[in-house]
């Protein structure tokens, strides 16, 4: 069931007099119940301890009380974090992640772990280890991935603020079929440490919450330079409302033209309603699309064949007991380890990476991030945002989608942004047929002010009549 | 007879970093317990990742310009992927394309001369972790993995093809860590200091490389063994295989690891975590802090301190022993230093297998060599001194004292030469009535007498003075 | 095309056992998602490659040790261990 809960909601009660103690204890409550399959585990120790701290008045901070829910791809010190992989089922880190220190500094009180497809490798929650969330919206459907749990649990109300990682649309995705809101930053915002790696050159961990000025609040906390990320950057975030009317926004004709009729029709009703308020666009042309998604591809398969190469069963993770060989124990461990599509994608990888393959694919996948790079820069010379559906149909049944290449190319008009380490915004913008449709709102780079500042007036003005 | 055509890769820790290369793990884990200098970066936790450290990159610099190789513009790591157990992500950060320096050279000695060897590149990447095994590498049911070493900082050092015998070999590796330790970035005697790997072929066949050879003599039995091994087979007419090959150190021989048609696929790619880097742009820096270099130091020795090309180039193939030297040498002449040094003390350690870092302070030798000059001491009460320091410690003036190996004051010598002359009546008039040898009994005499604390010199002086005035008193 | 081999040599460069139903399944799905990334064929080799997308170098820390875990942290995750040691597969 839709029924998320904001940052401000939760804040009336603590001033109604509520302990922090009673109001985590539902939440906790509420993950307990939900059908959704949202969580893969629930810090409810660390969480009521944090509460009870608050309620002594030992803890401060803008997030004090507050909720947060953490996609299982983020370490967390002394709680379990599993990747959505049984490779992982038994791991618990002995550090934070950067954003984890952030959140709990502020007071965050983190509730539990959310589920997600397996080391992010998804468009669905369908491949993780723990089975598939559940979309709020209709419980046959998947809550979109690969942040899923997240978006669910945001979506349901089981917690107000959530952090999901989005390698290539995996925090919009969720969002735009849950029906709230997820915010990729720009590469380089906030640091990557801790977080699980992917495909490192492309990932940003970001917020998810029921509302603009929510996510916007979290991104402010977690954004900054952190110097155990070389490639986290001098520069911080902050929240201010600006006026939206003199915005010039440019519609990416190749990213509604190919979609699904209901969600192409779902976004020109909003784009129309933005046009009434006053605001202007032009339909513009992405010419390097087609490219993208299978550059996209080939550069995330080819690093995560690399960053999964640790899981051998040795230092952590599943092992098997017999003893034997190290050539064979590693390749038993990884093959009972991971799953099918891990699998899949390592093998990709490690096919684009060998020797004789890197100029055909690796190289050239490089080279079409260049171009897809000058594309953008081209296209914002004359457009500070840029407006499509985050995904191109609305959120399908779980199974439907067997075919691996059709499930990648779901993820069609969000990876150009990875690509480009743009930032963008995943905002709902209208129902079809009782389920949610999101628009995508992408900017300059390090430009998050301006894309929420118009995703707030999508919210305001289309989402929320 | 076959020519020899040797290349080396040479692993130096960069040991002397007070941090690792991508993690704050401190570098000090040689005598330590297993796994208590890690992290979550060295140990590969997932999330955990690497920063740079900047005193790697500038020593690394500071090795390329010694060498005399080219800093690059710009400069990356890559993953070079492989599985192995002391890998603890399975992959190695290191350098492919963009490495560090290409080119440069190191001048040895050899035989025929000077010789440059050239090098090919210098690279910078990441130890891993140490294996060991319960029992034997073949037997033992599983391993034991220390990753303390994981992720200590290395440069790889290639050289072209141009070493010719395994004795070149051994002596550019000398000169290398001569090198090296000058710059005060490495500790050549620490374990595990430097490994090589060679490629060995004959002129005309199939090169083997082999693998971590991990230490100094190691490398010309290897190459000795594999050169053999490979003219032995040339002559029963077997053609020299390309592959890989494995130093038995205990055994002395190498072992085939895998043939060609095994080869790694490295698959490399620039590490997504790790921007490139502009070294040139640190080279401001880094220049300032190069010091004198041993040949300009050989050159400049011979020229202050007017000692030969020999004693400057012992001297100055370590850095503690020039250093040394130079404080023994503003106060006591030159020459004298540079012999009891180069000579004396240095062939004492050898014999003791001691490292020059092990030798008592200049101080005390200096006190030695004063006690020398002035004739309190003999040459071999010298050497004595010497010995019971390096031996047990001590300081040197207690050392004579206790030895009693205080020379004796001249005129007592001269009152014990009158005895022995007074004394010995026969050997006087043998003396006198030209049998010289008669001298030698009377030295002997006073030496006695003196219990071997009057200088012989002197006694011999002294006595022919002496015999001389009775020879006038008699005619 | 793809052959079976190519798979099983892949699968062996990436350390996963594969059994025979899968080699042929893996193949298959190589064969289609293969087929689509040949679309970059037509990218001209004379566009740069991007390595990393922020344009910064040279980012470095300072050469000063800090803490390390300690060895029951270090161990705590580990399936076997014996005397410090990590206790791994065998070698030979
Ligand atoms: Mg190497
Ligand atoms: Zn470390």
């Amino acid at each position: 069931m839709f029924n998320p809960i904001s940052v401000s909601e939760v804040r009336e009660r603590y001033s109604q007099g509520e302990s922090c103690y009673d109001v985590i204890s539902e939440f906790l409550e509420k993950i307990k119940d939900s059908r959704l399959n949202t969580f893969i585990s629930i810090s409810e120790n660390e969480a009521l301890a944090m509460a009870e701290k608050i309620d002594k008045g030992k803890l401060s901070g803008r997030l004090k009380g507050i909720p947060v829910s953490i996609k299982d791809a983020i370490s967390t010190r002394g709680i379990r974090t599993t990747c959505g992989s049984k490779i992982l089922e038994n791991y618990v880190p002995p550090f934070d992640a950067h954003v984890i220190e952030r959140i709990k500094a502020e007071g965050g009180i983190i509730i539990g772990k959310t589920n997600m497809d397996e080391f992010c490798m998804g468009t669905t929650t369908e491949t993780s280890y723990f089975g598939p969330s559940k979309n709020p919206w209709d419980e046959s459907r998947v809550p979109g991935g690969s942040s899923g749990g997240s978006a669910a649990s945001i979506a349901e109300g089981s917690s107000v603020l959530s952090l999901g990682s989005d390698t290539g649309g995996s925090v919009r995705c969720p969002a735009a079929f849950c029906g709230v809101v997820g915010i990729k930053p720009t590469y380089g915002l906030v640091s990557r440490y801790g977080l699980i790696p992917y495909a490192n050159s492309l990932e940003q961990i970001g917020p998810i919450a029921s509302n603009v000025k929510d996510a916007a609040l979290l991104l402010e906390i977690i954004a900054g330079k952190d110097y155990r990320d070389s490639t986290s950057v001098e520069k911080t975030f902050e929240f201010k409302l600006m006026d939206v009317s003199k915005v010039r926004i440019g519609i990416i004709r190749e990213m509604i033209e190919k979609v699904d009729e209901k969600v192409q029709k779902e976004t020109w009703r909003a784009i129309n309603k933005l046009e009434e308020l006053g605001m202007n666009y032009e339909e513009v042309s992405l010419p390097m699309m087609d490219y993208t998604l299978a550059a996209y591809y080939i550069l995330a398969m080819s690093e995560a064949s690399s960053n999964l190469s640790r899981y051998d069963g040795v230092r952590y993770g599943y092992h098997i007991e017999k003893e034997m060989n190290w050539n064979t124990y590693f390749s038993k461990v990884r093959a009972e380890g991971f799953g099918d599509e891990v699998k899949r994608r390592i093998l990709l990888g490690t096919y684009a990476l060998s020797a004789g393959y890197y100029g055909k694919y690796y190289l050239k996948a490089l080279r079409v991030r260049n171009l897809i790079i000058q594309a953008f820069n081209k296209l914002f010379e004359r457009y500070d945002v840029l407006l499509a559906p985050t995904m191109p149909t609305l959120p399908f049944r779980i199974g439907e989608i067997q075919d691996p290449l059709s499930m990648y190319l779901m993820d069609i008009n969000t990876v150009p942004v990875n690509l480009a380490g743009l930032p963008a915004v995943s905002v709902p913008a209208g129902l079809n047929n009782g389920l949610p449709v999101g628009l995508q709102i992408i900017g300059k780079p390090f430009d998050e002010n301006m894309i929420l500042n118009v995703a707030l007036k999508v919210e305001e003005e289309v989402w929320k009549r | 007879m076959e020519e020899v055509i040797i290349g080396l890769e040479v692993h130096v820790q960069l040991n002397l970093l007070k941090s690792k290369l991508f993690c704050q793990c401190p570098t000090d884990y040689h005598n330590s317990e297993p796994n208590t200098h890690v992290c979550p970066i060295c140990l590969g936790l997932p999330g955990a990742m690497p920063v740079i450290n900047r005193k790697a990159v500038e020593a690394g610099i500071a090795v390329a310009m010694a060498l005399n190789a080219e800093i690059q513009e710009k400069t990356l790591f890559y993953r070079k992927n492989y599985f192995y157990p002391d890998l603890p992500r399975g992959f190695q950060i290191s350098q492919y394309d963009f490495p560090l320096a290409y080119g440069g050279y190191v001048t040895i000695e050899t035989d025929s001369g000077e010789k440059k060897v050239t090098l090919k590149r210098i690279h910078m990447e990441e130890d891993p972790g140490r294996l060991t095994y319960p029992g034997t590498i073949d037997t033992a049911r599983y391993s034991l993995i220390d990753y303390n070493r994981s992720g200590m900082p290395l440069l790889e050092i290639v050289t072209e093809p141009v070493i010719s015998s395994p004795k070149e070999a051994r002596s550019f590796l000398n000169k290398l860590r001569t090198i090296l330790e000058y710059l005060g970035v490495f500790d050549g005697s620490l374990e595990g200091a430097m490994r090589v790997d060679a490629n060995i072929s004959l002129k005309g066949g199939a090169r083997a490389e082999v693998k971590n050879i991990s230490s100094y003599k190691g490398v010309e039995k290897a190459l000795s063994f594999e050169i053999t091994r490979q003219k032995n087979l040339l002559k029963r007419g077997i053609m020299v295989e390309m592959e890989t090959r494995h130093f038995d150190e205990a055994r002395g021989v190498t072992i085939s690891l895998r043939t060609k048609e095994e080869e790694q696929d490295y698959r490399y790619f620039p590490e997504p975590d790790l921007p490139p880097m502009e070294p040139r742009s640190l080279i401001p820096d880094v220049k300032d802090t190069i010091p004198e270099l041993p040949d300009a130091k050989r050159r400049r020795f011979m020229e202050e301190y007017g000692i030969s090309d020999y004693f400057a180039k012992v001297l100055t193939s370590e850095i503690r022993m020039a250093d040394y030297f130079e404080k023994v040498a503003k106060v006591i002449d030159p020459g004298l230093a540079a012999t009891w040094i180069a000579d004396i003390l240095k062939g004492e350690l050898n014999y003791r297998d001691m490292e020059f870092s092990e030798v008592f302070e200049a101080e005390k030798l200096i006190q030695v060599l004063k006690l020398l000059a002035v004739k309190k001491i003999t040459e071999k009460g010298a050497v004595k001194v010497i010995r019971v320091m390096l031996d047990e410690g001590g300081d040197p003036l207690k050392i004579v004292r206790r030895l009693d190996l205080m020379v004796m004051d001249l005129s007592e010598v001269e009152r014990l030469c009158d005895e022995v002359i007074e004394e010995n009546s026969q050997a006087v008039s043998d003396y006198i009535s030209g049998r010289k040898e008669a001298l030698n009994y009377l030295v002997g005499q006073v030496m006695k007498k003196s219990r071997g604390k009057a200088d012989p010199g002197e006694t011999n002086r002294i006595l022919i003075r002496k015999l001389k005035e009775r020879e006038k008193d008699s005619s | 095309m793809i052959t079976d081999e190519q798979i099983r040599h892949v699968a062996k460069l990436a350390r996963i056992e594969l059994k025979d139903d899968e080699v042929a399944v893996f193949r298959e799905h190589f064969e289609k998602i293969l087929d689509y990334f040949g679309m970059l064929d037509s990218v001209e080799e004379n566009i740069e490659p991007v390595f990393h997308v922020l344009d910064i170098c040279n980012v470095f820390r300072d050469d000063v040790p800090g803490e390390c875990l300690n060895q029951e942290e270090v161990m705590a995750n580990a399936p076997k261990t014996e005397k410090g040691y990590f206790r791994g597969p065998r070698i030979v």
